[in-house]
């Protein structure tokens, strides 16, 4: 059990370096996801069908495969997703300024795998928006945008707070696979590093690697319940 | 608010004249973005060429009738993977299922009680800690701990009974187990959330024809679990599926292991992930279809009570309270 002691501050750099991943992809498919279900839910249809098709490619082909697309597809189109190098987020996340692009890859994929989830996340919530309130809004006079930002948006946040906080959890998971696609030090990378390269027995850092990820799912998922119980009983 | 067209009117001529404006510049947006963000760099940097696409799409490419031997290998890796993770899968999630139920319910002498909740958080804290474990670590730490102990390949010896021997690969039994692992606990949760939104009723009838727990879980509660949450676990049928593309990292030979040799060879690696995404992606697309359908089968037969007094309420309620574990595709009706 000493190696798991020993490799404390690898854990710990690799636990940094992964929630890193999370927020930055989190705030991307959160973005990603939000455009999506506006286009999906949109009175024009070339938009809802660029939505729709969005999600069904995303949410239909394995994570891995997007991770390759990302390091494989965006170099051939001669970018090595530079644009993530955001001034000002890279003072934070310096990784976002380095010379590997693989940490900028894993952002990239892992926005656009989870923004497909976020989209239907949120459409689920405004599914669960009463049709009488939006009707009620037509009924005065609000336009589409305004009916969207002022009556439905509002409350379908809150029905979609649950299934939302499911697809972070799946993301916080999902990205321990960066760690297999060329991002190193984050917490999956560490630990095969210890394991297969330095030979340090199994168990330990089956235990400190999980931790981490422990860590940042169990308490989110415990959140999420109180939540549920709380609007089960508000029912 | 399942029907859309709530949030706007029925378009008058205006609006009409707006939606046809607005789609003919998104479109003409969308032909442009593709032309210039992805065609012309990849024209440029030769990606289109025969070259690299022939031996994928080209019958009459010298590498054609090879490459798509290889490609339908590593298909059949995949397919074989994870028909075997659904089944172990299945198997394991009910085996967890019928437990949590059995131990939440049973009542005896105090003594024994006290061994039952004990045993009832552990099996809570394995399920609460391997479902927060990334599928692709459990895998990884499942190949690793095998790798040390030496595991080898199974032989079941078939021959004794005029079969060929059935030989499992380590590979392959190591991507299951850690497939099974991640997949039991969650479709085992799936389940038990499913009995237990039963209304009590069903376990009370049980209870006065006099029926044991188990009698109790195996005829009345598990065949009604199953029903209901039908839509929850193809669903997670195409969770595994995606999964076993995680066998990949184990160098287990599934596609995409497949596609990286070949890749090796003939350099194409963009032209072949785009036909290997599109394969999974129709493959999916198909399972989730299936999902929605019954889905939707399933409200309707909720719909028509089959006796009076609405005999078909209880799954109504549960469907809302049923809870959706992490990683599992929500899915919606359009």
């Amino acid at each position: 059990m000493s190696a798991l002691f020993d490799n404390l501050d690898l854990f710990a750099k690799g636990f940094w370096l992964t929630l890193q991943v999370c927020v930055l992809s989190a705030i991307g498919a959160l973005v990603i996801g939000t455009i999506v279900a506006v286009l999906r839910i949109s009175p024009i249809p070339p938009l809802r069908w660029l939505g729709t098709s969005y999600v069904t490619v995303f949410r239909n082909s394995p994570l891995t495969v997007v991770f390759f697309f990302a390091a494989f597809g965006l170099p051939a189109l001669g970018s090595n997703a530079e644009f993530l190098d955001v001034p000002g987020l890279n003072l934070i996340f310096v990784r976002l300024d380095y010379d590997l692009p693989y940490f900028r890859f894993a952002v990239f994929a892992l926005s656009l795998y989870t923004g497909a989830f976020v989209c239907e996340a949120l459409r689920s919530g405004v599914n669960a928006v009463p049709p009488g309130q939006a009707e009620a809004a037509r009924a005065i006079g609000l336009t589409f945008t305004q009916n969207i930002r002022h009556v439905v948006l509002p409350q379908a946040w809150r029905a979609a707070i649950v299934p939302l906080g499911s697809v972070i959890i799946a993301m916080i998971k999902n990205s321990a696979i960066a760690g297999f696609f060329g991002v190193v030090g984050d917490l999956s990378q560490v630990g095969y590093d210890l394991v297969v390269q330095q030979g340090v027995s199994v168990l330990p850092v089956f235990i400190g690697i999980s931790a981490g990820f422990l860590v940042l799912t169990m308490p989110l998922g415990l959140l999420l319940d109180q939540f549920e119980r709380r609007a089960v009983k508000a029912r | 608010m399942s029907n859309q067209t709530v949030l706007y009117d029925a378009p008058g001529p205006k609006a009409r004249r707006l939606t046809l404006i607005v789609s003919i510049v998104a479109a003409a947006l969308a032909v442009a973005g593709a032309y210039f963000a992805i065609y012309r760099p990849l024209k440029r940097n030769g990606h289109l060429t025969m070259e690299l696409w022939g031996p994928l799409i080209d019958p009459g490419n010298e590498n054609f009738d090879q490459l798509w031997a290889r490609l339908a290998e590593g298909f059949r890796g995949t397919i074989t993977a994870a028909v075997l993770a659904i089944v172990c899968s299945l198997l394991v999630g009910t085996a967890l299922a019928v437990l949590r139920v059995q131990l939440r319910t049973v009542r005896t002498t105090p003594g024994v009680q006290v061994l039952i909740s004990v045993l009832n958080w552990v099996t809570r804290i394995c399920v609460e800690v391997f479902r927060g474990i990334p599928v692709v670590i459990t895998i990884f730490f499942v190949w690793v701990g095998l790798g040390k102990v030496g595991a080898h390949d199974i032989t079941i010896p078939l021959s004794k009974i005029g079969l060929d021997d059935l030989v499992i690969p380590t590979l392959l039994y190591t991507l299951v187990l850690g497939l099974t692992i991640y997949n039991g606990v969650v479709i085992g949760e799936i389940l038990r959330s499913g009995m237990e939104g039963l209304p009590r009723g069903q376990r009370e009838a049980a209870d006065a024809i006099g029926l044991s727990t188990f009698q109790t879980i195996r005829l009345v509660l598990m065949p009604q679990a199953f029903r209901i949450m039908l839509p929850a676990l193809i669903s997670q049928l195409v969770v595994v599926l995606k999964d076993t593309s995680l066998g990949f990292i184990i160098t287990y030979a599934e596609i995409l292991r497949v596609a990286r040799d070949t890749i090796q060879v003939l350099g194409n690696g963009i032209q072949t992930y785009v036909v290997i995404g599109a394969i999974y992606i129709s493959m999916n697309y198909a399972l989730s279809k299936l999902a929605e359908y019954t889905q939707r089968r399933m409200a309707r037969a909720r719909k028509a009570p089959r006796q009076p007094g609405g005999g078909a309420q209880p799954p109504a309620a549960l469907a809302a309270e049923a809870q959706i574990p992490a990683g599992v595709p929500i899915k919606l009706d359009d």
